[in-house]
């Protein structure tokens, strides 16, 4: 029967520095393909809504007349399905997690008019 | 790579003999499933020997809904059978621990009867 | 003959990862009898079927559990698959392999740190829990999600994993392996988790198989059967055996679980090396007909999807039989006869998953 097996794991871990990060003050960076929030280049959308009818939990609210494009944070749960239906491709998915609110979190984007004219 | 998978309809009353006979063969027991129809509940009864997989169906009519139980050969099916009568109103009949509606604790009474709300 | 108190154990414990009661019968210290009952986290997802259609409801069906996830997605996926006839390529296979393997070894090590909490042994849990942290982050670089993978969908997967990527982690595995076999003596040999875990909670073999216990603790107790022989995904191309203990008690089950991360790394190993290359999903037209049940393993034991289909475009029934409400009865046999502290210890020991439980 053997004795305190782990204590060579104590006795490293107790004389090495921490396994863990020092969070806050430093954060890891996330990986390429870490799945955090949505991001829509509102220039390029054409509020089709593919991206309405494709969201498992109805996170997004288009609104055509008025060119605006909404998203609930808090309902989303960065599965991408948007993303890939996406037929512009002007919705990608940022590695960054949405920051945790104590209230609902809905933010919308409106498409500005395009202010150059055309050339004769 | 699929494996066959049988399913043979029988009659309520053959169950607790049909169950009884596949226990003496040293078949386990799976699973019991329920799908809720129109008029009538589908259930099915799964059974596995060494990887081979068979199933029991019985067909019971919403409005009598009363099946015998097969805890006699099964005792695991308590479980699944306390799971029919809370979820689905069914009742089973010679259940060996019958907690009468409530293993699942639901705000609601056999919630899977229900008409989804709009 | 000594008086009989009810002690109410669950939902809140301090080493239950999710809600369960058992109402526990006691004759001084000993425990007679226990009585289950659940329902604290219903949230009746089979319902969900009827609104949402096939292709979304792989998202409902990873989110069920948090430590099983890829493998609820991967047997859903295969159910509709072969209720659609088609067949996934083979790399799309490979990689739900390696992918499902990958969750067993962070669930596995998951448990075993809860499993030295149940008896105090809190830096050893904490130990496993910093190997575990190496393994989310892999899951984290290829798939996207530390928990919830999001990369299974019906015909596929739904990101490619480049092959440098892949021999890259193939790497990193042997230094976390590495890592993993210095904790591995204290689960085996140390004389206090001995103490603690031979003799408590004894299943027999016949008891076993007749209460239909899976996974874990139906290998524990000498029986060889593991659903990865039916021949899913590419488990009959890859060479290993399940693992098996012939003791019945929480250490056999606990040494279950220590051997099976180690065929893990291996069966990922194997994969990485076998790995073809091509497209990594398939269009899907139609709706799935007929019915099917897809059973895989799970960290946890065997998994039954029953999935039928009526040629709309929602599935008729969705029925999930996680393992963890198969291990129930066998749960409420092994209770009897041992005493008070013990419980924890051997409830933990069927590990528990109760979000799969009850859906």
């Amino acid at each position: 029967m053997a004795h305190l097996t782990i204590g060579k794991i104590i006795a490293r871990s107790a004389l090495s520095k921490y396994a863990t990060r020092l969070y806050p003050f430093v954060k890891r960076a996330p990986y390429a393909n870490t799945r955090g929030h949505i991001v829509n280049d509102i220039n390029a959308c054409i509020f089709c809504s593919l991206c309405q009818k494709k969201c498992p939990t109805g996170a997004i609210t288009v609104k055509k007349p008025e060119k605006i494009w909404e998203i609930d944070r808090m309902k989303c749960i960065q599965c991408g399905a948007c993303v890939d239906a996406c037929p512009k491709k002007c919705l990608s998915m940022d590695q960054q997690y949405s920051a945790p609110s104590p209230a609902k979190n809905i933010e919308s984007f409106r498409q500005e008019a395009a202010p150059e004219q055309k050339q004769p | 790579m699929i494996e066959p998978q049988p399913i043979t309809t029988i009659d309520r009353s053959e169950l607790p003999a049909k169950a009884a006979s596949l226990a003496s063969q040293g078949y386990r027991l799976v699973q019991i499933c329920c799908t809720t129809g129109e008029t009538a509940l589908e259930l099915t009864y799964s059974f596995d020997k060494q990887y081979a997989f068979s199933n029991l169906r019985v067909i019971v009519p919403r409005n009598d809904a009363v099946i015998p139980s097969i805890t006699g050969s099964y005792l695991a099916a308590f479980t699944y059978e306390n799971e029919l009568q809370d979820l689905f109103g069914i009742t089973v009949t010679d259940l060996a621990i019958n907690y009468n509606g409530k293993f699942y604790t639901t705000a609601i009474t056999t919630p899977f009867l229900q008409k989804r709300a709009k | 003959m000594g008086t009989r108190t009810i002690i109410p154990f669950g939902p809140q414990h301090p080493v239950l990862p999710e809600p369960i009661h058992l109402d526990l019968v006691l004759e001084d210290e000993k425990v007679v009898d226990a009585l289950p009952s659940i329902g604290f986290i219903h949230r009746g997802l089979e319902r969900l079927a009827e609104v949402k259609d096939y292709n979304e409801l792989v998202y409902v069906a990873e989110r069920i559990c948090g430590i099983c996830s890829f493998i609820h997605g991967q047997g859903y996926s295969q159910g509709v698959e072969t209720l659609l006839n088609v067949d996934v390529p083979p790399r799309a296979k490979y990689l739900r392999t390696i992918w499902a393997e990958l969750s067993r070894i962070h669930s596995h090590l998951l448990w075993l740190g809860l499993f030295a909490d149940s008896f105090g042994f809190e830096s050893l849990f904490m130990h496993c829990w910093r190997v575990r942290e190496k393994i989310v982050d892999i899951i984290e670089e290829t798939a996207g999600g530390r928990v919830i993978f999001g990369s299974c969908k019906v015909g596929g997967v739904r990101r490619d994993v480049s092959n440098d990527t892949l021999r890259r982690i193939k790497d990193e595995l042997k230094a976390i392996e590495a890592q993993y076999n210095e904790l591995t003596p204290t689960f085996i040999n140390d004389s206090s988790v001995k103490r603690r875990t031979v003799g408590v909670g004894m299943l027999s073999k016949e008891q076993a198989m007749s209460l239909g216990a899976v996974g874990p603790t139906l290998r524990g107790s000498g029986v060889v059967w593991d659903a990865r022989k039916i021949g899913y995904a590419v488990y009959n191309d890859l060479q290993w055996e399940p693992v098996v203990e012939k003791g019945g008690d929480c250490y056999a089950r606990s040494t279950v679980r220590v051997r099976e991360v180690t065929l893990s790394f291996d069966l990922v190993r194997q994969a990485i090396d076998k790995i073809p290359d091509g497209p990594v999903d398939v269009k899907i037209t139609g709706n799935p007909t007929g019915e099917f049940f897809s059973r895989l393993e799970q960290p946890r034991g065997e998994v039954v999807y029953y999935l039928k289909g009526n040629g709309t475009k929602n599935l008729e029934r969705f029925r999930i039989r996680t393992p963890t409400f198969a291990n129930i009865a066998p749960l409420v046999i092994m209770l009897k006869g041992c005493e008070l502290p013990d419980v924890p210890v051997i409830v933990l020991s069927i590990d528990p998953c109760i979000s799969c439980t009850e859906r």
